[in-house]
């Protein structure tokens, strides 16, 4: 059982923070709805409240960890360009490249041009979405009851922010389906049994 | 009666900060989707916004973006923290940006452009 670097880093990218805020964000719609409804059943704790902050800065550390790992340590390694000295008979592996492995297949193309092109920057409306969100919830607590309006615009950048995570996490998984990402030092997870 | 557990309300907050940051969140989804238009189309602005190569124009967009989105909240939030604001509009003016930024990186969209 290996695992290589790079592949560590594209799950610790996907799955420990864009899949994690993906899960957090459906809790935090749900509950930051619950604690701003002028419903008098509701009235929350100061816990409640305290968790429900809590968790929004939690959910603002995973969005910026999503996108930053995103940009500045998985893409470099997917948008890398192949060796140009290189004969065309003796064309390097594309397998090490991934753009340019899924722009060398017109049945996989698209994956680039449109997948990668709209993940690279939709990503983006989640963290400064969520940040918003997490700050207005901060500010103003229990009295977003008395703020309608902020309350309706806070709850759809909260949506859109889980739908631009969204569309980022599902584009994100299906080019590495096509492409994955690979190289760099090998950790054996589990000793070879032979 | 409020219960023993729930916490008191404090006095009354105008909506200024919200407002501010709501508006500036909007603003800096737009210049994001607007930055990453411009170096889609020019090559004047990619090259521009190389900030850092192995990432490419991304890092100048999303770099350039942040910092327009933190200095107008910054200074939104100094003008309208202690005030009350006409909402209605800024709203409306956020949610418009918002909606237009998912439309201008929607690659179809772009590339009509």
């Amino acid at each position: 059982m290996d695992i290589t670097l790079r592949g560590l880093w594209t799950m610790i990218h996907g799955m420990a923070f864009g899949a994690l805020y993906l899960l957090a964000c459906s809790g935090a719609i749900l509950e930051f709805h619950r604690l701003t409804t002028a419903a008098p059943y509701s009235e929350p704790t100061l816990a409640q409240e305290r968790f429900l902050k809590a968790y929004l800065v939690a959910m603002v550390v995973l969005s910026w960890a999503a996108v930053f790992t995103g940009a500045y340590i998985i893409y470099p390694w997917y948008r890398v360009v192949p060796p140009r000295a290189v004969p065309p008979h003796d064309a390097p592996n594309l397998a090490m490249f991934p753009q340019r492995l899924l722009q060398s297949n017109p049945a996989t193309a698209a994956w680039h041009s449109f997948g990668m092109e709209w993940k690279e920057h939709v990503a983006w409306f989640a963290p400064i979405s969520i940040t918003m969100v997490a700050f207005t919830f901060i500010r103003y607590g229990r009295h977003l009851r008395r703020h309608q309006q902020i309350r309706a615009a806070v709850l759809v950048f909260a949506a859109a922010s889980f739908v631009a995570a969204g569309i980022a996490g599902f584009l994100g998984a299906m080019i590495n389906k096509a492409a994955p990402i690979q190289g760099g030092p090998v950790i054996h997870l589990r000793p070879s049994q032979e | 009666m409020l219960s023993r557990s729930a916490a008191p309300l404090s006095p009354p907050i105008t909506n200024g900060s919200g407002a501010a940051a709501i508006l500036s969140a909007g603003i800096g989804c737009f210049a994001l989707a607007a930055l990453a238009l411009a170096a889609d189309k020019s090559p004047a602005v990619r090259s521009f916004l190389n900030f850092y190569k192995p990432t490419g124009p991304l890092s100048g967009v999303t770099t350039s973006a942040i910092l327009i989105w933190i200095i107008t909240w910054v200074l939104l939030e100094l003008l309208w923290r202690n005030r009350t604001v006409a909402f209605s509009g800024i709203k409306i003016a956020a949610l418009f940006l918002l909606a237009l930024s998912f439309l201008l990186t929607f690659p179809p969209v772009g590339d009509l452009l």
